[in-house]
């Protein structure tokens, strides 16, 4: 499904990474490991498409990505380290309107469903900006019950979250991974996922 | 999609009610300043009351550009809307209309009650409102082209005046020309008809332009 070709990565006159070459069938996990600035973000976010590998290529379904353009982006469901929320928005509105640019409009009930199940119900009205860090991450988070697409791209989604969260979105990615998505993400943290096949790639 | 861009720009908008009225203060105080400078002189000031109105709405327009992308940029949303399945074009053409609702039009409103200060006729008053109603959504189109390629450097909001000033100067001159043209007693529908023309071809490549700078920018 997913197939990075011999890729490279070179920021100002440093190469990050080269000969990368991995490929993720559908219901597997890709975990990127890494020290600190070995180019794990880079990796990430050119594999959602925001970013052109120095060399190298890569495929979805055996397209290159970089002719797919829309269709790939239709595919994908990136969480970065950034968490993609307006402060001055609700949580509900920032919901809904993040979803509805992804191309998956729902209605306020499937919105607080969501939010509830993140264990937000109760603060669903409230202005994004007033919610602490792990708070935050779960509004973006949230995003994953609703946008149902078969790739997820999760960078570091565990930062900043309790016990409680971790294994909220552990359950997720387990679900995930059984109807036959994909996922590649990055963390320090230990994650135990028993259902399916886990694939490690070490960044130098 | 394109409904949803408008929706959540003006809603950004309503709760930052201080950034747009700091915009349309801006162009109210700039436009006041001359005729208390200049002094009471009727005929002067009708001579360069619409260059002066024109100037403060690039002025106002410009100062709001900042603020386009730049805030999205850092808070991650432009990075998701540049993965959106739509088409930018289509997002950034949405971005651009929210920021003529929110700057442009304000000013295109204010524009005939500040025209009096300078003792503008009623049909110039008219004239001067209609070519800013045709005229600023293409400042905001130009602009938001700036804006896309400035987005992330430092002392971006200096390079973004200097990029796009000079691309404003058409509309400039049609704008005010076509004000002039009306004081002096001659036809105006040539230059009505010009910065429509501009308008359409910024309809056309400008949102276009915009997306292909937001995708080398978050690179």
């Amino acid at each position: 499904m997913l197939q990075g070709i011999n890729l490279a990565c070179i920021r100002g006159d440093r190469e990050l990474f080269k000969n990368i070459n991995f490929s993720l069938e559908a219901g597997g996990l890709m975990q990127v490991h890494g020290p600190n600035g070995s180019g794990k973000t880079s990796l990430l976010r050119m594999l959602c498409g925001l970013s052109n590998p120095a060399a190298g290529e890569i495929h979805w379904c055996g397209t290159a990505i970089r002719s797919l353009d829309g269709d790939y982006f239709a595919a994908v469901t990136y969480i970065g380290h950034l968490s993609g929320t307006k402060d001055d928005l609700t949580v509900i509105e920032n919901l809904c309107i993040s979803s509805a640019l992804a191309g998956f409009e729902i209605s306020v009930d499937q919105a607080s469903e969501a939010l509830k199940y993140m264990g937000l119900s109760e603060r669903e009205s409230l202005p994004v900006k007033v919610l602490s860090q792990g708070q935050r991450r779960r509004v973006a988070l949230a995003r994953l019950l609703i946008c149902k697409t078969p790739l997820w791209i999760l960078d570091e989604p565990l930062v900043a979250l309790d016990v409680m969260a971790v294994k909220l979105i552990q359950g997720l990615l387990e679900q995930h991974l059984q109807q036959g998505g994909l996922v590649v993400m990055t963390t320090h943290q230990e994650i135990e996922i028993t259902t399916a096949p886990v694939m490690q790639l070490q960044l130098a | 999609m394109f409904g949803w861009i408008i929706k959540r720009d003006l809603l950004l908008a309503m709760r930052r009610q201080s950034d747009v009225l700091t915009t349309l203060f801006f162009f109210i105080i700039v436009v006041s300043l001359f005729p208390l400078s200049v002094g009471p002189e009727m005929n002067m000031l009708r001579t360069m009351a619409p260059g002066v109105v024109w100037v403060a709405a690039l002025l106002a327009s410009m100062l709001s550009l900042g603020r386009m992308f730049s805030n999205d940029y850092l808070d991650g949303t432009l990075e998701q809307m540049l993965l959106s399945p739509q088409s930018l074009s289509l997002l950034v053409l949405g971005k651009a209309l929210a920021h003529w609702l929110v700057t442009g039009v304000p000013l295109v409103l204010m524009a005939p009650i500040l025209g009096i200060q300078y003792d503008l006729p009623a049909e110039a008053l008219y004239v001067l409102t209609t070519t800013l109603l045709l005229g600023t959504p293409v400042l905001s189109l130009i602009g938001s082209i700036g804006a896309a390629l400035t987005l992330g450097l430092r002392g971006g909001g200096v390079l973004v005046s200097l990029l796009v000033l000079p691309l404003y100067i058409p509309v400039l001159i049609f704008g005010a020309g076509a004000v002039e043209a009306n004081m002096a007693g001659v036809g105006f529908n040539a230059h009505l008809s010009l910065i429509g023309a501009f308008l359409l071809v910024s309809l056309v490549f400008a949102p276009w332009a915009t997306a292909s700078s937001l995708r080398v920018s978050l690179e």
